[in-house]
């Protein structure tokens, strides 16, 4: 169990966070540049000493403002993954992995740097310096580097960021299995939504130096508890399992029940993201005989006027949402327990490989 | 439009493009001429004769001695004064830097006089240094070290300056305390420009005349230098001064071209 507690200025920013993150659990803390989000995780790991904080890892006091606890950076274990990885220059592939682990005697680190690159994939590419190597294997190297010294907890600063968008699929899908073998708490931090929603278990929106709401995305996107949140969280995302469909779209058969059409091409584990304004609700059974062609039964959950706009939180059985003006939702008296038709097309959804 | 009309036009493109040229041609030349003049007066055989002088190979081996000894000294102090300064932020940091850029604009003979007045028999820490520096060659060492150090502690702090702050606090998430980091991470990511510093403190080291003069004399095997031996001995053995000329010109090509190769080299 990880828990953290800090209070503290930065410039014009009042950070002002309290979080925990059980083991083996991924938090991703989301929100715009600036918000303070890697403050926290450099607060963990010891590069950032607050004005007012406590850090407490499986028991162990890391800082304690109060009690005048402050345990080095390199005594604290934290596997601390950096936006462009920071792998040394000058170092190789392996030479990188080694510098973590000098507990172990000279002649075992260059093995245990292979084997901890082999687990990666890119146990060819030890003698390689950084410069050489594309995104996607940096990130390999820099994530075989935080793990070599077994780190307590695991911290992940926008881990997709730095790669282009046919890398970031299958990185996702790595990082995943990562996190979860990691068995550490993880602390994850990223500007975009859909990331934190593929790789966290629980995403805290932070604007402004707080955690304005925490919660499973699914969570966020249907019950948004202020207008940040509402347009923070952007797309919705359902998970499934696609397969080929008719005239080369996908069909993805929702995890809890229904099934829905995209123009995206995908096979196995997938999200599937769409914008709660792509969504058209319609009083149940009668469903808008349009071109769309993603038709589900849903339940009106919650009703938030967001200024002119209202967001409608359905469960389908996954939790959905979409937004309407305050005008369509009257007309089509929206209240919690409410049955209607949630209708989008197929081309307004996205598939990413789970 | 007629034919001395297009010709003008032309001359009019062309004037400024050729007075660059012209402009930058009198700069070689008359930055190059003396160079040249040094070599063209000596032929190789002449420079080894008047090398074989015992004055003059005094001289240069008293200004290798001095000039590493005080080079030594700028590494080792100098290179974590200037990491501090470039990776903390503290109250004076601004002004440690324009202090230390000081001796850069100093003229020579007032670093001579401030280190007599300060280190000399006389001076304000004089009582410390005793008699052991005025005229003596660790003298020579201490207005060396005092003209040379700013140039390797601004390169110094400005390849400090370049590294990726991430790289310093991945090394101390991987279990290095801040003095293995500076050790492992820090010095050999920004040895290119070090080594750069170094050679340019050794240049400026290896040619110092008047701090040198003022503060240690010019006394042969003790504190005489090679540029004050050149001094010494143009206006009576010219042919050994000139000798001593095309060594130094010679080390100080060798400097400067390790430079530009250092700063070329990437990390």
């Amino acid at each position: 169990m990880l828990q953290v507690e800090t209070r503290t200025t930065l410039g014009a920013l009042q950070l002002d966070v309290a979080l925990d993150v059980a083991p083996g659990r991924c938090l991703a803390l989301a929100g715009p540049s600036g918000a303070g989000k890697t403050s926290v995780l450099r607060t963990v790991a010891g590069l950032l000493r607050p004005e007012h904080g406590r850090v407490v890892c499986d028991g162990e006091t890391w800082l304690d403002t109060d009690r005048r606890i402050d345990v080095p950076a390199e005594e604290r274990r934290a596997g601390y993954v950096f936006q462009a990885y920071a792998l040394f220059p000058h170092l190789t592939a392996r030479a990188n992995v080694a510098y973590a682990l000098d507990h172990l005697p000279r002649r075992d680190r260059g093995k245990h740097a292979d084997a901890l690159l082999e687990r990666f994939g890119v146990a060819h590419l030890c003698d390689e310096r950084p410069r050489t190597l594309s995104g996607g294997e940096r990130q390999r190297v820099a994530l075989a580097r935080a793990l070599a010294r077994r780190p307590r907890v695991l911290l992940l600063d926008e881990p997709l960021s730095a790669l282009d968008t046919r890398t970031r699929a299958s990185a996702a899908r790595e990082l995943g299995t990562v996190i979860a073998e990691a068995g550490a708490p993880t602390l994850l931090v990223t500007h975009d939504f859909t990331e934190a929603a593929l790789l966290g278990h629980e995403v805290g929106v932070i604007d402004g130096g707080r955690v304005v709401q925490r919660g499973t995305a699914a969570e966020l996107a249907a019950t948004p508890a202020s207008a940040f949140v509402a347009d923070f969280t952007g797309a919705v995302v359902l998970t499934g399992t696609a397969r080929p469909g008719p005239d080369g779209t996908t069909l993805v058969d929702l995890d809890g029940g229904g099934t829905l059409t995209s123009v995206e091409r995908a096979e196995g584990l997938v999200a599937v993201s769409v914008y709660p304004w792509e969504i058209a609700l319609a009083p149940a059974g009668k469903p808008d005989p349009g071109s769309a062609r993603n038709h589900l039964a849903v339940e009106v959950l919650a009703v938030t006027a967001i200024g002119n706009r209202v967001r409608v939180g359905l469960a389908a059985p996954q939790p959905l949402t979409a937004e309407l003006t305050a005008a369509s939702a009257r007309a089509l008296e929206l209240a919690p327990g409410a049955r209607v038709t949630a209708t989008f097309k197929a081309a307004a959804t996205r598939l990413l490989v789970r | 439009m007629s034919a001395v009309a297009t010709a003008r036009t032309a001359a009019r493109r062309t004037w400024f493009p050729a007075a660059l040229t012209v402009a930058l041609t009198v700069v070689l030349l008359f930055l190059l001429l003396p160079v040249v003049a040094i070599f063209a007066d000596t032929g190789p055989g002449d420079l080894i004769s008047s090398l074989g002088d015992p004055a003059a190979r005094e001289a240069l081996k008293l200004s290798a001695l001095c000039s590493l000894t005080a080079i030594a000294i700028i590494l080792v102090v100098g290179t974590p004064a200037a990491y501090l300064l470039a990776t903390r932020r503290f109250t004076g940091r601004a002004a440690a830097i324009t202090a230390i850029e000081l001796p850069l604009v100093l003229p020579p003979a007032v670093a001579g006089i401030g280190l007599l007045a300060s280190l000399g028999p006389n001076g304000i820490l004089g009582g410390l240094a005793g008699d052991r520096l005025v005229l003596h060659t660790a003298g020579v060492v201490v207005a060396l070290t005092f003209v040379a150090a700013p140039f390797h502690l601004r390169q110094a702090q400005a390849a400090f300056e370049a590294l990726d702050p991430a790289w310093l606090d991945a090394s101390r998430t991987l279990g290095a305390s801040p003095a293995r980091t500076f050790a492992r991470i820090a010095i050999p990511a920004a040895r290119g420009g070090l080594a750069a510093g170094l050679a340019l403190a050794w240049g400026r080291a290896l040619g110092e005349f008047g701090a040198t003069l003022m503060f240690a004399g010019s006394f042969r095997g003790i504190t005489q230098t090679a540029p004050l031996a050149i001094y010494e001995r143009f206006g009576t053995e010219f042919d050994v001064a000139l000798a001593l000329g095309a060594v130094l010109v010679a080390l100080s090509g060798a400097l400067l071209l390790s430079v530009k190769l250092l700063g070329r080299a990437p990390g």
